[in-house]
């Protein structure tokens, strides 16, 4: 077992500990809500930060995950487990479908299609009467929450577990053969196509990669928030945090939507207590303009940069010139 | 004659109402060495751009190895063994310059290799094109002259049977030039048929057995390098009226 697994099952272990030892629901109620930025974030970095094709569309892909949930919880009265693979199977033919409609599309173009499709995906949510339409739907939170204290420590429990999934997909993904594809198709695509990448069919793998994840984070929401209507599922608040943290963090690693994920995501939930709610998307804000304009690289890449500028003036005395 | 390795049949190639290359036909056989000559804007990266599959053609077919490529994408006749370098560096910038090999060798050419030796064979090309030194740079540090290397590098890795260099040689030092002739006759050597594009007639001819010459998208000539040099229409395209 590598060191990336043990670290994993370290912190399903901690997650574990935590729920046994606290009862506080409050800082399950903000795990959570961490762990889904942190999922999305993930998800999103594999098509944005991986493969270099801006999505604005996230909110789209994580409102169906959340609605198909809803449905299925109301038709077949499904347990959570089914009703998140559902999810994230649907989301994830989504992303294949839109993949394939709009990734011949190039930069500004793509992003632009995507935010169109979350614009339509809520026109028609927010007609569908099954699951509430425009005035949205109440969800019972199950009585039986197995062994935990709470149903929230339950639902944190399971975001872990999705969060833990989509990391490990991600870092696999980066390592591999494919996530070198990606990278040279996010570095200059005609060119990795003319080195034999085949670029559409590793674009759609990402796209339904960052499809399904989006859906699986989508899944559990309508139980946690327990009453959803499009306004919540469809919030610019979810939607940016899932573009912001992969950019404040790092887009070209699979470590710096997580780092970006940890950082902003406890600076919002501390802002909440502390100060007010209503402040956090302007920080969102503010942060995601400051990374942008200074350090595009994230922090990863600001790490990356100083430890490079150390090597280079340890070794300048001696190397004398590169060449 | 032997069987081409590739076969343009007349191909046609407009950009709007702009024919940039006018029922071209050229054809090249296994192993053979040819040169591609043309004022700017003649057509010739256009030519190459068909040939690899960034663009594709509006008419004619083009058959690589007796099989028609005309309508598949790019990516699968860099498998086939259909290697360019790009007249403008395109390097992936994000990656080290041995990263940069990799691609090619991963992809392109995944088939034809062996798994096991990839970063030796990886160093072995940029040993003999001179960027060894700069293995793991990182590639948007290099300069101009080194991407041009690379560009040649990452074409050699992905183990060619045609490789179409687009002025690969622009901007390089007179020893420089002598260098890539010499990698790239000994490349020939092994079996490899080459397509030059270059704007430094002293290299081309010396390298090339025969010599195609377009201008404003047409084929005015074509032949060995010296009937090429006394050939008025040739004087007259490069030269004006
Ligand atoms: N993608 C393109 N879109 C529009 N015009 C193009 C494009 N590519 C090339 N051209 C035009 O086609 C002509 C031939 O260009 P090119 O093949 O690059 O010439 P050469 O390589 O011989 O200098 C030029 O007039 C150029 O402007
Ligand atoms: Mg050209």
């Amino acid at each position: 077992m590598g060191r990336f697994w043990l670290g994993a099952t370290g912190v399903f272990m901690a997650g574990l500990l935590f729920t046994g030892a606290v009862d506080n629901e409050f800082y399950f109620f903000s795990g959570y809500v961490i762990l889904q930025g942190l999922i999305m974030a993930t998800a999103w970095n594999i098509l944005g930060g991986f493969t270099g094709y801006v999505n604005f569309g996230s909110a789209g892909f994580f409102a169906v995950g959340a609605y198909i949930s809803v449905a299925l919880h109301q038709a077949l009265a499904l347990p959570l487990p089914f009703l998140i693979l559902a999810s994230g199977m649907v989301c994830g033919l989504m992303g294949l479908a839109t993949g394939y409609l709009t990734l011949r599309l190039k930069g500004i173009y793509f992003a632009i299609s995507t935010l169109a499709m979350a614009i339509v995906l809520e026109t028609v949510i927010t007609n569908w009467e099954y699951v509430g339409g425009a005035s949205g739907a109440y969800i019972l939170t199950p009585k039986d929450s197995l062994f935990f204290a709470s149903y929230v420590e339950l639902l944190f429990m399971v975001m872990l577990i999705i969060a833990i999934a989509a990391v490990a997909f991600a870092r696999y993904l980066s390592t591999s053969r494919t996530g070198k594809g990606l990278t040279a198709i996010r570095d200059d695509e005609l060119a990795a196509e003319c080195m034999g990448v085949p670029t559409l069919r590793l674009k759609l793998v990402s796209a339904t990669a960052m499809g399904v994840f989006m859906g699986m984070a989508g899944a559990p929401f309508p139980f946690f928030i327990t009453f959803v209507d499009p306004l919540s599922a469809f919030s610019l608040f979810i939607a940016v945090n899932a573009i912001a943290m992969p950019l404040i963090g790092g887009t070209k690693v699979w470590y710096g939507p997580v780092i970006g994920a940890l950082i902003l995501g406890l600076t919002q939930e501390i802002t909440t207590v502390t100060i007010s709610s209503e402040l956090n998307l302007l920080i969102v804000g503010v942060v995601l303009i400051g990374f942008i304009t200074l350090a595009p690289g994230g922090i990863v890449g600001l790490v990356q940069d100083f430890s490079r500028k150390r090597l280079r003036s340890k070794a300048a005395p001696s190397a004398g010139g590169d060449r | 004659m032997s069987a081409p390795l590739l076969d343009v049949r007349n191909i046609t190639k407009s950009f709007g109402g702009f024919v940039a290359l006018n029922d071209v036909s050229i054809h090249l056989a296994p192993g053979e060495r040819l040169g591609l000559i043309g004022p700017n804007g003649s057509g010739k990266t256009t030519m190459i751009n068909c040939v690899s599959g960034a663009l594709f053609n509006d008419g004619g077919a083009i058959v690589f190895e007796g099989r028609d490529i005309t309508k598949l994408p790019a990516y699968r006749r860099a498998r086939l063994g259909i290697a360019r370098s790009f007249q403008i560096p395109k390097p992936f910038r994000s990656m080290t310059v041995i990263e940069n090999l990799l691609v090619p060798l991963e992809f392109a050419a995944w088939t034809r290799i062996d798994h096991g030796r990839i970063n030796e064979e990886a160093f072995d090309i940029l040993e003999r094109i001179g960027l060894a030194d700069l293995a793991h740079k990182n590639c948007g540090d290099l300069t101009q002259i080194d991407m041009r290397k690379l560009e040649l590098a990452r074409a050699l890795a992905a183990r060619p049977n045609l490789l179409i260099s687009d002025e690969a040689m622009a901007g390089l030092s007179s020893e420089e030039v002598d260098e890539v002739l010499e990698i790239l006759f000994t490349l020939n050597e092994g079996g490899v048929a080459v397509i030059m594009i270059e704007h430094i007639m002293r290299a081309v001819m010396r390298y090339s057995e025969r010599i195609v010459v377009l201008d404003a998208g047409r084929k005015i000539a074509e032949g060995p390098p010296d009937d090429i040099v006394h050939n008025p229409d040739v004087e007259r395209a490069y030269l004006g009226e």
